[in-house]
């Protein structure tokens, strides 16, 4: 392990228990923080383990945190936490393996259209399904889950992200996904199966932003589809990812720290301006910051890797011409 | 040569819309051998090495590795067949170092390397095609000609029984050329079979034991580099009917 | 009868659809841009016809006349201060698609805030012309009817604009081959700024049109982006005639289903038919096979 590992691990190990510890020291309100924290912590991280060295973007995010969220929501109360967070996860990789199935084959422009709709069209066919199934379209949460144990579960998920993502770095199929981005054919004549690795890692990502959206389900105590996927979770998510640098690891952890505290501020302070202000935020690091944070860090320390070309550049499936 | 063929090509056919651009094409590859694949501009050479290495899907016809038919294969199933490939318009993965890019060759299929044991391998790969001392650059950075050099180094890591290379000798300058021609002289000395499109007529006589020349998606000659190119059927196709 | 009522009100539907995907194939076809706030600009043309009417009186046929250009100066604008450094800074085509979505999202929520400041989150209409027409028992509004035609005069007009006029053939050209383009000394970057304010114009035309009829608010743009994508992909990027035929496709479609299935499936069928064209046809069902 080089030095540089070693720092990383430990600022990583020191940030987690101090979220784990808010609860014991902090108001409920410094608790509030470090859910907000953790949770977009992971689900930024998590989004960026597939579209990161792909350069896929999702903007279905919000879907599969919905799906999580409304696990809860239906069987939350009927089964054991741990089978509810179980499903949730599973329910995430199921869908995620559906959706992936049908536009991973897509190119990449097609790919981010069709995630655009998929909140969409999973909230309407909830929507639809509580109305004329349910008989009504909300439900009541009622879990005897603490905020305490909110922030250490998501701890745990947090740390599960990363470790996942440690791992596929080292693995053929990191290795895989970072072809796809760089030129999707030749990862294929090298013998590579483009499609399956797209598939598992998106499955993958999707079915931690369900775990993440079933296990903060419990703060709300009314839940319906609107809220469970509201598609402003999706961008958020999007632009700390991409302020941070989806090329690192660590790199949506940069964006996510700033960008929570932002829209903390904002919300508090210009409630009716929120969307307008999000949206001039986006802009910004979209036309300032191409590489993210970690992207422009790397370059003033003068690391010998190019920064990767994240979630800026595309993957484009060539086709073959002749 | 009267060992089985490894690649045999039969009434292989790809339309596109209504254009026929590859037409009943039927052709043999010996072991040991390298097949040039010759003809104009538009007769079908670079469709006839993707129908080959399946990046396109043959409308008709078929082809087979050694025992395997492979026609409409995914490509990767087929690269892990052994069949390796370089690009007419060159490609490496740019964020990737050269070595990352041999050892991204070396990933996959039977006898994959990892760790330790792909890098090794890669720095040889690399050294064999003169590239050693940028193993750590970014793909990206290098000059054109690294980077068709770091091409063929990748598709010999993908352990090919059969090398289709693209036009991979275009743009050389002539101390390149000989250098080049000296490379894949050298790969087949080591037993790598190879199919290649070209217009360099220098490295056209000086490697290949056969070729094939297409016109129009047809093959219109299949003959020792000096009998095919003299074939008049062959000079027409190139120079049209009034210098024939 | 049900099958007159799916038909007639496919067919206003498909027509609105077609005209809405109308725009959006120029923005993503010429100027290569993915525009993801296009629903919203759709809204804020219908709040702003709605507000011309009940605030100024000011009928919304005339409110075209107002929106419309002012929608086309706003476009290009658009186009020459933001997306053009995209356009620079892109190394491909997918690059500055990618590049488009993603700056284009960030506009979504500034268009869709600045709505919200001035209308709220609240549903609205207005009536004009909402006398009923009945054909053969069933109601068919006049104003829906007025959409339909002006939709239809707005393709016809643009068709000859596209195909009789040096413009129009350079805007086609462009979209064809926009390296070519530039051989044959077409300035491709003043075509394209062209035609993406043209898409912004259409867009704003048909956010007045749509709003004579339709019950909107402010966070209704992203319904409004996902059927103008799946209209142009499925009818081929760039293309009019798939756009008409495209858009009828998904408003029969979706009347069908309302009528005899679920009008809360609607959604669904426009996914599992953006799918099916996908995967069947990747280009669209008139679009050029990939060269």
């Amino acid at each position: 392990m080089t030095l540089r590992q070693l720092l990383l691990l430990t600022a990583g190990v020191g940030l987690l228990a101090a979220a784990a510890l808010t609860p014991l020291i902090g108001s409920g309100y410094a608790m509030s923080m470090a859910i907000n924290l953790l949770m977009f912590t992971a689900l930024a991280t998590a989004w960026a383990l597939f579209s990161g060295p792909t350069g896929y973007i999702s903007l279905a995010t919000v879907a599969f945190f919905g799906i999580g969220a409304y696990t809860v929501a239906v069987v939350g109360e009927a089964l054991p936490w741990g089978l509810v967070l179980a499903l949730a996860a599973g329910l995430g990789f199921l869908v995620a393996l559906v959706v992936g199935l049908s536009t991973l084959r897509l190119r990449g422009v097609y790919f981010v259209i069709f995630t655009f709709g998929l909140a969409e069209l999973i909230r309407q066919l909830v929507t639809w399904y509580e109305a004329n199934h349910a008989g009504s379209v909300g439900r009541f949460v009622f879990l005897d889950i603490s905020q305490a144990q909110i922030v250490w579960q998501l701890t745990a998920v947090t740390a599960v992200v990363f470790l996942l993502g440690a791992l596929l770095q080292r693995s053929r199929l990191g290795l895989t996904l970072r072809m796809i981005g760089d030129d999707e054919t030749v990862a294929l004549h090298c013998g590579a199966n483009t499609t399956a690795a797209k598939l598992l890692a998106f499955s993958l990502s999707a079915a931690l932003m369900a775990l993440v959206g079933a296990i903060v389900a419990p703060r709300w105590t009314y839940l319906d589809p609107t809220i469970a996927f509201n598609p402003v979770v999706s961008f958020q998510v999007l632009i700390m990812a991409l302020l941070g640098g989806a090329g690192r690891l660590y790199g949506p952890l940069l964006g996510v720290i700033p960008l929570v505290l932002l829209f903390e501020y904002l919300s508090a302070h210009f409630p009716n301006h929120f969307s307008i202000l999000l949206g001039v935020t986006f802009l910004a690091i979209v036309y300032l910051v191409p590489n993210g944070v970690a992207g422009l860090a790397e370059r003033y320390l003068g690391r010998p890797r190019p920064s990767q070309p994240a979630a800026a550049a595309p993957a484009q499936p060539k086709e073959g011409t002749s | 040569m009267t060992r089985a063929p490894i690649l045999t090509v039969d009434g292989l056919s790809k339309r596109f819309g209504g254009l026929v651009a590859v037409d009943g094409l039927s052709f043999s590859v010996y072991p040991g051998e390298i097949v040039g694949l010759l003809g104009p501009n538009g007769s079908g050479k670079t469709t006839t090495m993707h129908l080959i290495s399946g990046a396109l899907k043959p409308s008709a016809g078929s082809i087979r590795l050694g025992g395997d038919e492979i026609a409409g294969q995914p490509p990767y199933r087929i690269a892990r067949l052994g069949i390796a490939r370089t690009f007419q318009l060159v490609r490496v993965l740019g964020s990737m170092t050269c070595l990352e890019n041999v050892q991204a060759g070396l990933a996959f299929g039977p006898g994959a390397l990892a760790g330790k044991a792909a890098a090794q391998r890669a720095h040889a790969l690399l050294e064999r095609v003169g590239m050693h001392p940028l193993a750590d650059r970014p793909a990206g950075e290098l000059t054109y000609l690294d980077q068709t050099r770091l091409e063929l180094a990748r598709a010999l890591a993908v352990r090919p029984r059969l090398l289709l290379l693209d036009e991979w000798l275009a743009g050389l300058n002539p101390s390149e050329l000989v250098e080049g021609i000296a490379l894949l002289r050298a790969l087949r000395e080591d037993g790598i079979t190879m199919v290649l499109v070209e217009h360099v007529m220098d490295a056209i006589r000086s490697l290949c034991d056969r070729c094939v020349v297409m016109n129009a998606g047809r093959k219109i000659a299949d003959a020792q580099p000096e009998a095919a190119l003299s074939d008049p059927e062959v000079v027409r196709a190139y120079l049209g009917d009034d210098d024939a | 009868m049900p099958i007159l009522d799916a038909l007639l009100n496919g067919l206003t539907l498909g027509g609105m659809y077609a005209l809405v995907a109308v725009g959006l194939t120029l923005q993503y076809g010429v100027a290569r841009i993915m525009n993801l706030a296009y629903g919203e600009c759709l809204i804020a043309a219908a709040f702003a016809a709605y507000w011309l009417f009940s605030g100024l009186g000011l009928s919304p046929l005339l409110g075209l006349g107002l929106v419309v250009p002012l929608a086309f100066a706003l476009h290009w604008l658009l186009y020459r201060l933001l997306l053009v450094p995209l356009v620079r800074r892109a190394k491909s085509r997918a690059a500055l698609e990618v590049d488009s979505i993603l700056a284009t999202f960030g506009l979504l929520f500034i268009v869709e805030g600045i709505v919200l400041v001035l209308f709220g989150g609240n549903y609205y209409n207005y009536a004009y012309l909402a006398g009923v027409l009945d054909i053969g028992g069933t109601p068919l509004a006049y104003n829906r009817l007025l959409a339909l035609g002006f939709a239809l005069v707005l393709g016809l007009g643009l068709y000859l604009l596209l195909t009789r006029t040096r413009g129009g053939t350079a805007l086609r050209a462009v979209a064809v081959d926009p390296v070519a383009a530039q051989l044959v000394a077409i300035d491709v970057r003043a075509a394209a700024a062209l035609a993406f304010a043209l898409g912004g114009a259409l867009v704003a035309a048909s956010g007045v049109l749509v709003s004579m009829f339709l019950t909107f608010n402010a966070a209704m743009g992203v319904v409004f982006t996902m059927k103008a994508l799946i209209v142009v992909i499925m009818g081929g990027v760039g293309n009019l005639a798939g756009c008409l035929v495209a858009g009828l496709l998904l408003g029969f479609a979706e009347s069908f289903v309302a009528t005899y299935l679920d009008p809360g499936l609607t959604i669904a069928v426009n996914f599992a038919l953006f799918l099916f064209i996908l995967i069947v046809r990747p280009n669209g069902l008139f679009g050029r096979a990939s060269a």
